[in-house]
């Protein structure tokens, strides 16, 4: 996976914004550093904006927060990662959440309105693709199965054009709109381009319209976040994945470690760092890395790994020493 | 009326009477009826169960924590949705306040001023009936270029309000309009011929005889607003916040934005808890019709 690449990324910033905040620790943030402990004194406002995704996560973040800190307001919207990257880049926002790391023109919209930025790791999502209970003939998919049945263009319509083992049952497809985050995200990964994806499938916005779907219909498959799957397990069936190393379950083991590939992927925040500058801003995101585990767990996200957590940790370290020097 | 005249028409169906009616059964008129029927019943049928269907889904939920709590992602069972009926209620406030002197005074203007000969005047009334039906996210992405960024108001109530204000405006100055003009000609003749100037006439007999009128279109309109999400998604209205707005400088969220948030989370509760919102959605538009109704038959006049 390219966490560790996505990570590296955000050294380069990270040493920058050290450096900016040095300059403005210097002239007078005598209480920059009380963030960690009392936090009764922090007042202001916060604002998180992006990934539909992550907003789970930074909403159960923003409440636990806030019920130690009276005083901070914090509020969460739900642009969808680009949408926020653009309220992001406009300076609009303190914190952007997003599912996917920020691309190259984004960075260079935020650049051009001189908003630097760090990048955090916070969770990891997985995709399941699923079935209905009904349906006993199939366990395991491979990626080439699935790139085969969502593929632009497609025209398998049946179980037995992905598998001649398979019975003949018409298959039947449920998926993301073509807005969302888990769209981009599981062409991305099967199709190997974002956005192309066959379009003669019953498509929608909302999760819960998926596992109707798919639980109705024998020939139904679908996909959407894990955590739907979890909520479901009675009415549905995930496929184990076959990403070339044999047939994976998605899990919160598998998709911490990255052996259920290529479904899985890590979810970012991207605080700015002229609002780092803000004590209830840098203890606010403190909180949410040092909390991490707790707050993935109550949103009913997959925490991150000990690799991850280490890097997270190292991050965390690095901000905290720039604003007490 | 016409209803009226046909039944006296078949009622004189007795010997002696001229026959006004042709040969036969009216199988057509039968039809006709039959389908006029059918028709009202599909739109009674579909809008009751709709609204048996969200009731019976939101049940569990129908209690005072919908208003009382704020919006709560670990736990479903505590969370309600008082900083969005809150936010609902201070945008259509200020909705009202920005939209109705600017919507009425312009009926005003273009009814009893404007002369129709006028190219321009014929240009803001077309105008103003295609604004009409601009789909509301084109209003969004106006408020958010224009008002939240332009004119830097940002993601607040201020910048929600205006946006709606501008959306609804075109049915407030056509209502307005309707109702202005539904005053006969005869009462500003008799004003005016009494020494009564333009103005007094205007503000003394017609505007009183169509307020009932104005009220009516105008409340209907803000009802329009009030079930906006689409605008109000774009100028950035937050599925997380808890706190009330305290003034037009708050940031916010609606009713809309908020039961739009809650459908699409995994945990059934939280589905149960958009229906709740959707229940009080529906009576706050519910008591603002009834208004609207109240104040029509109370004070509309037959001249």
């Amino acid at each position: 996976m390219n966490i560790s690449t996505s990570l590296r990324r955000a050294k380069a910033p990270l040493a920058l914004t050290a450096a900016v905040m040095l300059a403005a620790s210097a002239c007078g943030g005598a209480d920059a550093g009380s963030g960690d402990g009392g936090g009764d004194k922090l007042a202001g406002n916060i604002k998180v904006d992006g990934s539909s995704t992550v907003a789970p996560l930074s909403t159960a973040a923003a409440q636990l927060f806030q019920a130690q800190n009276s005083g901070v307001k914090v509020t969460v919207g739900t642009s969808g990662t680009g949408g926020g990257f653009e309220k992001f880049c406009a300076g609009e926002t303190d914190i952007s959440d997003a599912s996917r790391p920020i691309k190259d023109e984004e960075k260079a919209a935020c650049e051009k309105k001189g908003i630097k930025y760090e990048e955090f790791t916070v969770a990891n999502d997985g995709l399941s693709v699923v079935v209905s209970k009904d349906n006993d003939f199939v366990e395991c998919l491979t990626v080439e199965q699935l790139k085969k049945i969502w593929e632009p263009g497609s025209k398998v319509n049946n179980w037995n054009q992905v598998d001649s083992k398979f019975p003949d049952q018409k298959l039947e497809l449920f998926g993301a709109g073509t807005d969302s985050g888990t769209f981009d995200y599981f062409t991305d990964a099967i199709n190997g381009e974002e956005g192309a994806s066959r379009t003669d499938y019953s498509p929608s916005e909302d999760d819960n319209v998926t596992v109707q779907g798919v639980s109705g219909s024998k020939g139904g498959l679908g996909y959407f976040g894990l955590s739907y799957y979890e909520e479901n397990q009675d009415k549905l069936k995930a496929l184990k994945i076959d990403g070339g190393d044999g047939c994976v379950a998605p899990d919160t083991k598998t998709v911490q470690d990255g052996t259920y590939k290529p479904l899985s992927r890590p979810l970012f925040i991207y605080p700015k760092a002229t609002s780092l500058d803000k004590a209830e801003v840098e203890a606010f995101v403190e909180y949410y890395v040092e909390n991490n585990a707790d707050i993935a767990s109550k949103a009913q996200f997959v925490p991150l790994n000990a690799e991850q957590e280490t890097e997270l940790k190292k991050d965390l370290e690095a901000l905290k020493a720039a604003h007490k020097s | 009326m016409s209803n009226v005249m046909d039944r006296d028409v078949s009622v004189a169906d007795e010997p002696g009477a001229p026959r006004l009616k042709g040969k036969g059964t009216p199988l057509r008129e039968r039809f006709f009826q039959l389908s006029l029927w059918t028709s009202l019943a599909v739109g009674v049928v579909f809008l009751a169960s709709l609204l048996v269907y969200v009731v019976v889904e939101a049940w569990p939920r129908l209690d005072s924590r919908i208003w009382t709590n704020f919006p709560d992602i670990i736990d479903p069972s505590n969370a309600g949705a008082q900083s969005a009926i809150m936010g609902t209620l201070w945008i259509i406030a200020f909705t009202a306040v920005y939209c109705l002197p600017t919507g009425i005074l312009a009926a005003i203007y273009l009814e009893e001023y404007a002369d129709p000969n006028r190219w321009w005047n014929r240009v803001i009334e077309i105008n103003i009936q295609n604004l009409a039906a601009v789909p509301s996210i084109v209003y969004g992405i106006l408020g958010l270029g224009i008002i939240s960024r332009g004119l830097g108001f940002g993601q607040t109530v201020m910048s929600a309000s205006l946006t709606l204000s501008l959306l609804v405006l075109p049915t407030v100055i056509i209502a307005s309009r309707e109702a202005i003009r539904a005053v006969p000609q005869s009462i500003r003749q008799a004003s005016l011929a009494l020494g009564a100037t333009q103005w007094q006439t205007i503000w003394r007999q017609v505007l009183p005889a169509a307020v009932p009128g104005m009220a009516t279109g105008s409340i209907l309109a803000l009802s329009r607003a009030i079930g906006e999400a689409a605008p109000l998604l774009l100028l950035g209205g937050l599925t997380f916040i808890t706190f009330n707005p305290t003034g037009v400088e708050s940031p916010f969220t609606a009713l809309p934005i908020q039961i739009f948030g809650w459908i699409s989370q995994s945990r059934a509760e939280f589905t149960a808890l958009a229906s709740a919102a959707i229940v009080v959605l529906l009576v706050i538009l519910l008591a603002m019709n009834s208004v609207a109704i109240w104040l029509r038959n109370r004070y509309s006049r037959k001249w």
